[in-house]
């Protein structure tokens, strides 16, 4: 089913776009795998919508090739590319029924009789018994489903989805992003998907691109950006990050631990989980996931195994979120530090204003490059407006 | 009292448009008039006549007949360039676009007796014959202006990723524009049409300058205001207004129609 | 662990060539708006260049007209018709104002008010267009008849001594006098005043007027202080619209007025049809045009051009 060739790879080398004095892609390569499902995230303006529409062909790159395989696609219009686009606002032709619809690009490349295809595709999508209505007639997930049928009914090299669950409320965005995994592990085409929710990339996607101002910040599996972010904006965008500024002691060299002080206690963290910039000393941002601490208070102290990383405050908020407890303590080595424990004990003298000690394994620990925006990714009031 | 207050606008509403039918309304009842002298002005009694013999007075059906041929090669002209026009405003950026967004509106203000006499002008000086050529290019000139604005208002309401759609499904520009675009700015399109038509068919003071020997119906009409006027140009008149509400009423209960239709 | 870092390469780089767009699909919109606006320079912006350049002709028909910058020309013509294009002026001015306030409420009825019967007052607004607007002035003569109802009707409110005290009518007369003008202009050019507003209201969210009331205003104040102001473009749009034509109308002039209620228009149109002394009928057109630019520009400088078409 998947090729293991480069036979299908998306190849984006050197693409950027730019609007008179604006950029909004600064020249990037990128291979998408064939046969995987690979998602842009970032938050609105990052530039991972035009890098799609580039590779469909309604954006001219401004510099940069696009290759699909071996087939240069980079001045063929959008017409004649292999590709198709699952648009945003579903972009369904009004005066079309769904049948119409979906035939649509069969037709325009000369296949005459389309109806098998065409039936075979509203079952796929669960919409046979709909096939003469108009859009307007159709929920929101329905017109949704109609689109996707649009656009994989044409057996294309690569689908693209342009925030496509968006439109969507949550029940349904949960059961939509099952079924797209589904189609595509299915069918076996590469899929392209563009996103601001991460939940949404990392439950649907094989590899990630995280992108910010008209870059690539990270390249790689869920689970690795997750646990291993190399910048500050990749660790607080991908859920939350505690980041302390220390200072380092010791650079150990290969895997070695790495030392660093903060905040009056020493901490240390595996070496290949510095970046190389941290490595040589000097300042770094100490990271650490909320879910990775474990809290304890003051008097039980001395219960901590030795060799976890320690830091003590103090509790200045706590909320109960039924599953977990998440809270927010205050230490010298960094204000706000968050901390979700999960609610199988509940100790209740860990209430606002208690003492206690936050400790954690030091291998989750991440070290990153001081020099970066420490609150880069992390989302205000005003970004959520 | 408080009804009175809480409907004072719909009442004046509704007592301005009273004021915009009434004449028409009056043509509509002297259309049945026969009257005593040459003029149609006061009412003396009911008649069929002039409606058993629309065509009875002199010249006039030649007139109506000219003003539709005209009308409707007007609107022709119109609608293509015009259309092409708001293509070009709504969906593409270009240089001077001030300037052409000036030079459309123009016609639409400047007082017909300016634009008529300048025309004229122009005509005289480069000795062309005046007749229905030089009033067909007047009429396409500035019913131009009205179909750019009908059409432009439907394309700007049309989602630009339709078409991007249609090209990401393989259609090429020609198929895109005739199976995706044109259908959809049909409406904006048959609404410019329809304007350019009755703008033309209705044009008195630009015709009345340019058209020499040529007699369309409404100069007809204000000949026959010297002259005398004819019951038939009421039956005309009232013809085209029923006409006109039923064009437009069938539109839309066909629009409605295929609403219904359409759901199973 | 397979992160890769996809920043810029270190080291020096070539700056990478920009791709210009194909020339074709640059031109796309010029090949679009090519015949049209081409129609338009040479059937509306050149005869313009043609009047002004008759205006400062001399001679006759026998003799033949040659460009020899006689100015006088326009003195003449101003000095001679003052009266008519000041009139002109303020008809044109009367009817705007009526138009205004009659078209207003009409327009405020079928945006927000009308329900399911929008779309048959609109029909209803435009209907009349599609009747020879020349027949339907000719009823006026019917109905400002000396003896039509409405006329008996306002003489026995005896709002014609008032009318005709203020000069606008003349004594049981409507017909042939200033009012009658007035009235006629007001009704050819109404839809051109309602249209305009009706779009402009249209787009007004309806929960403007909620969150108002919710503020405490009452609908007077709603209106004035919300309402109005949202309108105003098409206020000034509908104004235009109405004005400017109105101003060089002769047809109501004619029909419904008398020679002391000769506009602008009416003497154009003689000068050139009858009298045709080019020359003058140019300048006195010419005069007209340049203070309908001049307004065209205010309005231009201060709402742009986007919205004019």
């Amino acid at each position: 089913m998947t090729e293991n060739t480069t036979g299908g790879d998306v190849r984006l080398t050197g693409i950027s776009k730019t609007y008179g004095s604006f950029t909004a892609v600064h020249p990037l390569d990128l291979t998408v795998p064939q046969g995987s499902f690979f998602a842009l995230l970032g938050a609105s303006g990052c530039g991972k919508t035009t890098t799609l529409r580039m590779i469909a062909g309604l954006e001219d790159p401004s510099t940069g090739t696009i290759f699909l395989g071996d087939r240069d696609v980079t001045d063929l219009p959008p017409y004649k590319r292999p590709v198709n686009t699952v648009f945003q606002s579903y972009a369904l032709f009004p005066h079309m029924d769904i049948s119409e619809n979906i035939a649509f690009g069969l037709r325009r490349r000369g296949i005459k009789s389309v109806k098998k295809q065409v039936d075979d595709m509203l079952e796929l999508v669960q919409l046979g018994d709909k096939a003469r209505h108009k859009p307007h007639q159709l929920s929101g997930g329905q017109q949704q489903r109609v689109a996707v049928a649009r656009a994989l009914i044409n057996h294309p090299q690569v689908l693209l989805l342009d925030e496509p669950l968006g439109a969507l409320d949550l029940k349904l965005r949960r059961q939509m992003q099952l079924e797209l995994k589904r189609i595509q592990t299915e069918v076996g085409i590469t899929f392209v998907h563009v996103t601001h929710d991460q939940e949404e990339a990392m439950t649907m996607a094989d590899q990630v691109a995280v992108m910010n101002g008209g870059r690539v910040e990270q390249l790689g599996a869920p689970a690795d950006l997750y646990e291993n972010p190399r910048t500050t904006f990749v660790a607080n965008f991908l859920g939350t990050s505690n980041l302390i500024e220390a200072e380092v002691v010791e650079t150990g060299s290969g895997s070695a631990d790495v030392v660093v002080t903060a905040g009056g206690g020493k901490l240390r963290l595996p070496g290949d989980r510095c970046t190389d910039a941290v490595r040589q000393g000097g300042k770094l941002l100490v990271g650490v996931r909320p879910e990775k601490i474990s809290l304890a208070h003051a008097d039980d102290a001395g219960s901590i195994a030795d060799g976890r990383n320690r830091v003590t405050g103090r509790i200045v908020d706590s909320s109960f979120i039924g599953v977990s407890t998440q809270y927010v303590v205050n230490s010298p080595a960094g204000a706000e530090l968050q901390v979700y424990e999960q609610n199988v004990e509940r100790d209740a003298r860990l209430r606002p204003g208690a003492e206690v000690v936050l400790h954690w394994n030091p291998a989750h620990t991440f070290g990153l490059d001081a020099a970066q925006d420490i609150d880069a990714g992390v989302e205000t009031v005003e970004d959520a407006a | 009292m408080t009804w009175l207050r809480k409907n004072v606008v719909v009442i004046a509403g509704l007592l301005t448009l009273a004021y915009m039918i009434l004449p028409n309304i009056v043509v509509m009842v002297f259309s049945f008039n026969k009257p005593n002298g040459r003029f149609n002005y006061s009412w003396q009694q009911f008649s069929l006549d002039a409606w058993k013999d629309p065509c009875g007075v002199a010249d006039m059906c030649e007139s109506l007949t000219l003003s539709l041929q005209l009308a409707a090669w007007a609107t022709v002209g119109a609608v293509v360039l015009g259309t092409m026009i708001a293509f070009a405003l709504v969906r593409y950026r270009f240089r001077a676009r001030g300037a052409i967004n000036s030079l459309i509106f123009l016609p639409m203000a400047m007082p017909e007796v300016v634009m008529a006499a300048s025309l004229l002008t122009l005509f005289l000086n480069m000795g062309i014959e005046l007749g229905f050529w030089t009033v067909l290019i007047a009429h396409i000139m500035f019913c131009l202006s009205f179909v750019v604005t009908a059409v432009k208002a439907r394309v700007m309401s049309m989602d630009p990723r339709l078409e991007e759609a249609a090209r990401d499904l393989y259609a090429g520009p020609a198929q895109t524009f005739l199976r995706v675009t044109l259908p959809i700015a049909a409406p904006g399109i048959a609404a410019g049409a329809l304007l350019a038509f009755a703008l033309s068919f209705d044009d008195f003071i630009i015709t009345n300058f340019n058209a020499g020997s040529t007699v369309t119906f409404p100069m007809f009409v204000w000949g026959s205001a010297q002259r005398g006027t004819p019951v038939q140009i009421n039956v005309i008149g009232t013809a085209m207004f029923v006409l006109a509400v039923l064009i437009v009423v069938a539109g839309q209960i066909i629009t409605n129609r295929r609403k219904k239709t359409a759901t199973a | 662990m397979s992160t890769t870092l996809t920043k810029e390469a270190p080291g020096p780089v070539e700056e990478p060539i920009l791709r210009k767009p194909p020339t074709r699909k640059r031109l796309v919109p010029y090949w679009l708006l090519l015949p049209g606006i081409l129609w338009l320079l040479v059937f509306f912006a050149l005869p313009l260049v043609y009047q002004a350049s008759t205006s400062v002709q001399t001679g006759s028909l026998e003799e033949g007209f040659q460009v020899t910058w006689h100015f006088q020309t326009y003195v003449d013509a101003f000095t001679e018709y003052w009266p008519q294009l000041l009139r002109s002026l303020l008809y044109a001015g009367t009817a705007t104002l009526l138009c205004l306030l009659l078209g207003y409420p009409l327009a405020y009825l079928i945006a927000f008010k009308a329900g399911r019967w929008r779309n048959l007052l609109l029909v209803l607004v435009i209907a009349p267009f599609f009747t020879s607007f020349l027949i339907r002035t000719l009823a006026w003569k019917t109905i400002l008849a000396d003896d039509s109802l409405v006329v008996d009707a306002l003489n026995a409110l005896h709002l014609l001594d008032v009318t005709s005290w203020l000069g606008w009518t003349e004594g049981e007369r409507v017909l042939a006098t200033p009012m009658a003008v007035v009235c006629g202009l007001t009704y050819n050019f109404l839809p051109f005043m309602i249209l305009p507003l009706y779009t402009s209201l249209e787009r007004i969210d309806g929960r403007l007027h909620e969150a108002a009331q919710d503020l405490y205003a009452s609908p007077a104040t709603t209106f004035r202080k919300v309402t109005f102001p949202l309108s105003m473009p098409g206020v000034v749009s509908g104004t235009l619209l109405t004005f400017i034509p109105a101003s060089g109308d002769y047809v109501n002039a004619e029909l419904l007025g008398s020679t002391d209620t000769k506009m602008i228009g009416n003497v154009i149109q003689s000068q050139f049809l009858r009298v045709l002394d080019y020359p003058t009928a140019a300048a006195l057109s010419f005069i007209l045009m340049a203070i309908v630019l001049l307004m065209v520009t205010v309005y231009i400088r201060k709402a742009g051009t986007e919205d004019l078409v």
